[in-house]
């Protein structure tokens, strides 16, 4: 495995730019499918501009806790902070509109649009003009930032392709994209280099550690290469509970993880 | 996935200028119906075609419901009913006792807006439902209207209805008469027809196609689905009161039959016939419904069959469109369109991909 290296900027530097308040906070949050305990007693703090990665196996609750975080699930207890603000009892789409963006294990993407038009639906989301009966200008400022992202995330030769034709690496890289739109503040990247190629995951790596400082995000990975590459934190999953944190370094040093999850010493 | 109208397309079609992206055959199409007073008759010009465009706006606000939004809605009726109800009790009409004899320019907007604001109640009720439940809970409104209006005496006259609800003689103009109702109607239909498809490429019609194709995704990209579909009825209720007024002036009379469950379903066949997929469709559906409701009796006479059973006819039709074509006639369009000068033995060819 490679070694983790450091993601752009100084964290301290960046936590001193944009404030104390944590960008994100989880206490005492759970979530109970019938009889079945998805998540337990979740706590989790990030700063501001902090990237964590999630691990753990299959079925340790890591989407669950996103679809938590999102308002896609309501939590059974516990509540959520965004920048300071309780947003436990919003609704998805307020939730978005702070800021907060996530892309999908599964992509979820229009696909009998074009990829500018998939990322100026997203440029749209979080704009007064959503509600907008007037056509888009030519000029138009959301369009031009759908342009700008197209480039951001390495698909300026298919900006008029419909998604339907992309290769599943561009798909996941419109993804991000998507999810880049209308200057957010948190991301949620689930498993966003499952199923590319090694070339692609590299450019995911780019892509990922190229994001302006002050863009904190959380990312759910399996590949514990890319995720220790672009990630200065992790938070360890297990059943639905969180089961170890620490810098990357120390989670590959762990005895417990190895055992775990990355099968023995040999790393 | 459905395909959402591709806005990047508009881009290739725009620089040549929208005048000359406009095939031949629609100029024609328009040019006809503009001189179409100099050589059909009134019967045609006021009951067929004043009748269809009538019907085509009303189905219009169905097809932007259910081919932009997803949402099959039996209501759209009921609210053009309400339209042509308002009109009455605040308008002129020849029942005194409860018309409120209120100029035109004063009865039509309180008449639409209290359509607008049914359409959209309606709505609020209907979007927390999918599929057939939102079918089921239009039906049980638009039942319920039917109902309402016909056992209320006091505003709605119940029964009876309305009768002498005539259009405003504006300009001198005899608005009833069969060439300016032609005209009337006409007018209204393209500018329902063109405001739909402008609406269906604005910010708001593509963020409603959106939500009809993934509700879930839009949500993650801060669109207030719930809001954009109310949003949606609204619209598809403005269209609706502008169809039920016109019906009404058509008439001149309002009743509950106007909006009772059969009317309501009639739309939703009209709409199908025609087709979803575009804002033409509703048209063309009307145009069809229109003509087998008017001469399908005489047909079924000529052929020695009792007259009575012309609904018969409009059933078969419908079973046969829809089972040749769920989208209608524009489905066997485009479809005929894909097969035009394919090859039958290896089926290459023609404008299919």
């Amino acid at each position: 495995m490679n070694a983790p290296v450091n993601v752009s900027g100084n964290v301290t530097e960046r936590l001193n730019a944009t404030g104390t308040t944590n960008a994100l906070e989880l206490r005492g949050v759970s979530k109970m499918f019938g009889a079945l305990a998805a998540l337990q007693d979740i706590n989790i703090s990030v700063k501001p501009g902090e990237r964590r990665a999630v691990l753990g196996s299959n079925g340790a609750g890591k989407t669950t806790l996103f679809n938590c975080i999102t308002g896609d699930f309501r939590t059974t207890t516990g509540n959520i902070r965004f920048f300071g603000e309780d947003i436990s009892a919003f609704p998805p789409h307020e939730r978005i509109r702070r800021g907060l963006r996530r892309t999908y294990q599964i992509s979820l993407l229009f696909t009998g649009l074009s990829v500018r038009d998939n990322i100026y639906l997203s440029c749209l989301g979080v704009s007064r003009s959503r509600f907008s009966f007037l056509r888009a200008r030519r000029d138009d400022a959301l369009m031009a930032s759908a342009d700008n992202l197209v480039d951001v995330v390495h698909l300026s030769d298919d900006r008029h392709t419909l998604v339907a034709n992309l290769s599943y690496g561009q798909q996941r890289q419109l993804e991000i994209a998507m999810a880049l739109a209308g200057a957010p503040r948190f991301i949620l990247f689930d498993e966003p280099a499952a199923g590319l190629s090694p070339t692609e995951r590299r450019e995911l790596v780019d892509i990922l550690n190229g994001l302006p400082g002050h863009m904190g995000y959380i990312i759910i990975e399996h590949d514990m290469d890319v995720a220790l590459r672009v990630s200065e934190y992790v938070t360890m999953m297990h059943n639905g509970q969180i089961f170890k944190e620490g810098k990357p370094a120390e989670i590959e040093d762990d005895p417990e993880v190895q055992a775990l999850y990355l099968g023995g010493n040999d790393g | 996935m459905a395909a959402v109208e591709d806005i990047s397309a508009q881009e290739t079609v725009e620089p040549r200028g929208w005048i000359e992206g406009v095939p031949a055959a629609y100029w024609l199409v328009g040019f006809i119906l503009l001189v179409m007073p100099t050589f059909a008759s009134n019967f045609v010009l006021f009951q067929i075609f004043g009748w269809t465009f009538i019907l085509g706006i009303i189905a219009l606000s169905l097809m932007f419901l259910g081919g932009y939004g997803g949402m099959v809605s039996l209501a759209q009726m009921t609210v053009a009913g309400c339209a042509g109800y308002m009109l009455a009790i605040f308008g002129p009409s020849a029942i005194t006792g409860i018309s409120m004899n209120w100029p035109w320019y004063v009865a039509i907007p309180i008449a639409l807006a209290l359509a607008v604001l049914l359409g959209t109640m309606i709505g609020w009720l209907a979007v927390r439902t999918d599929g057939i439940y939102t079918i089921m809970i239009t039906l049980a409104i638009a039942a319920a209207f039917f109902y309402f209006a016909r056992q209320n005496y006091v505003i709605f006259n119940g029964f009876s209805g309305f009768n002498g609800v005539l259009p405003p003689q504006l300009f001198g103009v005899d608005w009833r008469g069969p060439k300016a109702f032609y005209y009337l109607t006409l007018f209204w239909a393209t500018l329902c027809y063109f405001a739909v498809l402008y609406i269906s490429r604005s910010p708001f019609g593509l963020a409603l196609q959106g939500v009809r194709d993934n509700q879930r995704r839009m949500s993650a990209l801060g669109f207030n689905a719930t809001a954009h579909r109310v949003a949606a009825y609204a619209f598809a209720a403005l269209l609706a009161a502008i169809g039920g007024i016109l019906l009404t002036w058509q008439s001149a009379q309002i009743s509950p039959g106007t909006a009772g469950i059969g009317p309501a379903i009639d739309i939703l066949v009209i709409a199908v016939i025609g087709g979803l997929r575009h804002p033409i469709g509703p048209f063309i559906g009307a145009f069809i419904y229109v003509i087998l409701k008017t001469f399908a009796l005489d047909a079924l006479v000529a052929v020695g069959l009792s007259g009575e059973r012309f609904q018969l006819l409009i059933g078969l039709g419908f079973l046969i469109i829809v089972f040749w074509s769920p989208d209608g006639i524009l489905g066997l369009l485009a479809r005929w369109r894909e097969n035009q000068g394919k090859d039958p033995l290896t089926d290459r060819g023609g404008d299919a991909p």
